[in-house]
């Protein structure tokens, strides 16, 4: 996130800073640079690495036997050959989630900083209060809201909108509606901060000129939205694609994610390089979507 | 908003050298990599037991396994007694959750012969199966054990993985059954039923613990579970893949299956005695059913780990739960099948009617429908359990 954060843009050199280079000054960012860099070697830089070793570990070991590094790049289309319907699954389920999130974040977020006035740290709060309840007990909740005998299955029931015998839990609509509400203010707070500093007199600006609302909304409001919007649609994709809580407790074996799959390779069929092969994947099927998505929006606020 | 792309910068430089530095220093050190047997011998992982000048002991149990004061939560009267009694000073955790979770919890220090910080660790049959596999439990001493000697049921000793009683001694045990909600389902008798009646379709769970789930269809199909072949596994593995494919099943639980049967979301079930009669006490619709081709009999067992200092204030501890007075007190709260013979007569005086539960106090008619399930050679507990997790859709 640090990165994505304050990057400076990188189009073209920056003046060189007179003077204040020199002497022990020059170490100073490099010092300050220390801790966090140390915790993400402890944390991050080691178990990636260990995670890439076992991934290439010979797949017939086992714990009595030990298992032997060698270098089984097997492991790979193996395990995609396997799960391959719980990876494209994962980033469907993801992708529904991130449209829906959107029709329904964009104009919340616009909302609260630009027409909420008084209102606004209110709504905001409501925003990111649920946020203090643990992310388990939201999902329980939606179990209880989404429940066969609940009020809201009973009232679509009602409308016909689901037949009499149909119900909401341990559907897909279930695990993306989960996805959605869990990871949304996610998606809300980076874009009510680029909305927010939106300078009214450019929307004023753009009418005085004749542009109709809808074009000023696509010439003005929504590029000055975009460094929010890039980066709340990728802190809502990538935890969204990786998510098993969601379709563990909404959703059946039909609708497990990949994340599902690599929780039980680790912990119930303790099969550890398909696992870790796993996740690498995972990993690098998230990093080609950003990547491609970065692309195409080419924000160079984010990045 | 486009830029075009940088050709070189010095940050893009600097970050590539330090990436392919990194990288191929990565790749040299790999291949020192790999992991060493876990498996230890009682010669080569030798324990130290100071419980002669340390009066102390950490036991590690389930939530909700141990008996409360009514008034105040924070007693523990049988607990309590024993400390009072024996002068050890027991830590008592509530730390484990899941078999798997746990496992994954202490297995390096285990693999590694390390201690745990436990002296008693409680889980579940194969999980103590698989530990007991690996070397990593302790062996007790039977003579210090002479309550367990006469107490422990009949059906619970010389188990497979640990045929003379001396590694695993059962905390409780408890029956995979059928369980179903009379507000929404009619009776239901069958494993048959639970799988191809349509009233119950979308309607109906399982477990995803695959010794509990395969158990019970192995025994619908006649066989039995304490010996059965691969062909018998496939058999009953094909049986519980038609009726997830008819979507008859609409998911695998864990414990998580008790509110949803409550609030009938669930109409039936294959669950645990022991969360049924709690719901049961609730709402009386709420039932568990021993089906008649038989149930699966689990025991969440007391292990000592390797490593674990005081072996024999542990078993000075099992000792005492193993008189009938102390198990009738403990069943009574936690409602499972009390492994301790006469404890049937001791809850006669605290609660006549638990006593008459054959869900807590199996009566013969009950033990001979009952099997656990064959213990796995790690090969085979590997095999089962992915072709078991393909067909649960994990």
């Amino acid at each position: 996130m640090s990165v994505l954060a304050h990057v400076p843009t990188g189009s073209g050199q920056s003046a060189p800073l007179p003077a204040a280079r020199s002497g022990r000054y020059r170490l100073l960012p490099y010092l300050l640079l220390l801790p966090g860099a140390a915790w993400l070697f402890l944390f991050f830089a080691v178990p990636l690495f260990q995670l890439a070793a076992a991934s290439l570990y010979d797949p017939s070991g086992s714990l009595s036997t030990g298992y032997a590094l060698t270098w089984a790049f097997g492991n790979y289309p193996e395990a995609l050959q396997a799960y391959w319907p719980q990876f494209t699954r994962s980033f469907l389920y993801a992708g529904i989630a991130l449209v829906l999130a959107l029709l329904m974040g964009y104009p919340l977020a616009y909302a609260i900083a630009q027409k909420a006035g008084r209102w606004k740290n209110l709504l905001l709060v409501c925003v990111i209060a649920p946020m203090f309840t643990s992310f388990l007990v939201r999902t329980l909740a939606w179990k209880t809201i989404l429940s066969d005998n609940g009020a809201l299955v009973g009232l679509l029931r009602d409308v016909h909108l689901l037949g009499a015998d149909g119900r909401l839990l341990a559907t897909p609509v279930a695990v993306v509606l989960g996805l959605t509400y869990n990871f949304l203010p996610f998606l809300v707070l980076p874009l009510y901060a680029s909305l927010e500093r939106l300078d009214h007199r450019l929307l004023e600006a753009a009418s005085d000129l004749y542009a109709s609302p809808v074009r000023a909304f696509r010439k003005v409001t929504l590029p000055l939205s975009m460094p929010g919007l890039v980066a709340g649609t990728l802190l809502f994709f990538i935890p969204a694609s990786g998510d098993y809580i969601n379709a563990e407790l909404l959703g059946t074996p039909n609708e497990y994610m990949i994340g599902n799959v690599i929780d039980s390779a680790f912990l119930v069929r303790l099969d550890y390089p398909q696992g870790a092969a796993l996740s690498f994947l995972l990993m690098a099927a998230i990093l080609a979507v950003v990547f491609v998505y970065l692309r195409r929006a080419g924000t160079d606020e984010v990045l | 908003m486009r830029t075009p792309l940088r050709p070189f910068t010095r940050r893009g430089l600097l970050t590539g050298t330090l990436g392919s530095a990194a990288l191929l220093a990565a790749g040299g050190s790999l291949a020192g990599c790999g992991t060493k047997a876990a498996t230890q011998t009682e010669t080569g992982c030798v324990s130290e037991d100071l419980s002669g000048t340390e009066k102390k002991l950490a036991f590690s149990n389930w939530p909700q396994y141990m008996d409360v004061d009514e008034k105040d939560e924070s007693k523990r009267p049988t607990l309590d007694e024993f400390i009072t009694k024996s002068g050890i000073q027991v830590t008592y955790t509530e730390d484990v959750n899941d078999n798997n979770e746990f496992f994954g919890k202490v297995q390096n220090q285990l693999g590694a012969c390390q201690g745990t910080d436990r002296d008693i660790i409680v889980l579940t049959d194969w999980m103590a199966a698989r530990m007991i596999r690996l070397g990593w439990i302790q062996k007790l001493d039977k003579s210090k054990m002479p309550n367990v000697e006469a107490n422990l049921l009949p059906s619970l000793r010389n188990r497979s993985f640990d045929t003379e009683s001396q590694l695993a001694i059962p905390w409780q045990s408890g029956l995979a059954g059928l369980a179903y909600n009379g507000k929404v389902a009619k009776e239901i008798r069958t494993v048959d039923e639970l799988l191809t009646r349509p009233d119950l379709k979308g309607k109906v769970t399982a477990l995803s613990e695959m010794r509990d789930t395969m158990g019970l269809l192995l025994q619908s199909n006649g066989h039995d579970p304490a010996n059965f072949t691969a062909a018998q596994f496939d058999d009953a593995l094909n049986k519980l893949k038609k009726a997830v494919d008819s979507k008859q099943i609409r998911k695998f639980t864990g414990n998580d299956y008790a509110p949803d049967l409550a609030k009938g979301d669930i109409a039936a079930c294959i669950g645990w005695s022991g969360d049924v009669i709690q719901l049961g006490f609730e709402d009386e619709k709420v039932k568990f059913v021993v089906p008649e081709s038989g149930v699966m009999l689990w025991s969440d067992n007391m292990l000592v780990p390797n490593k674990a200092t005081h072996k024999a204030n542990a078993e000075q501890l099992m000792n005492y739960y193993y008189d009938p007075a102390v198990a009738a007190k403990l069943a009574a709260y936690v409602n499972y099948i009390c492994p301790v013979k006469g404890a049937q007569a001791e809850m006669e005086k605290i609660d006549p009617e638990l006593a008459a539960n054959p869900l807590i106090f199996p009566d013969e008619a009950m033990l001979s429908k009952s099997k656990v399930f064959m213990a796995l050679d790690e090969k085979q507990e590997k095999e089962y359990e992915a072709k078991f997790q393909q067909v649960i859709g994990a």
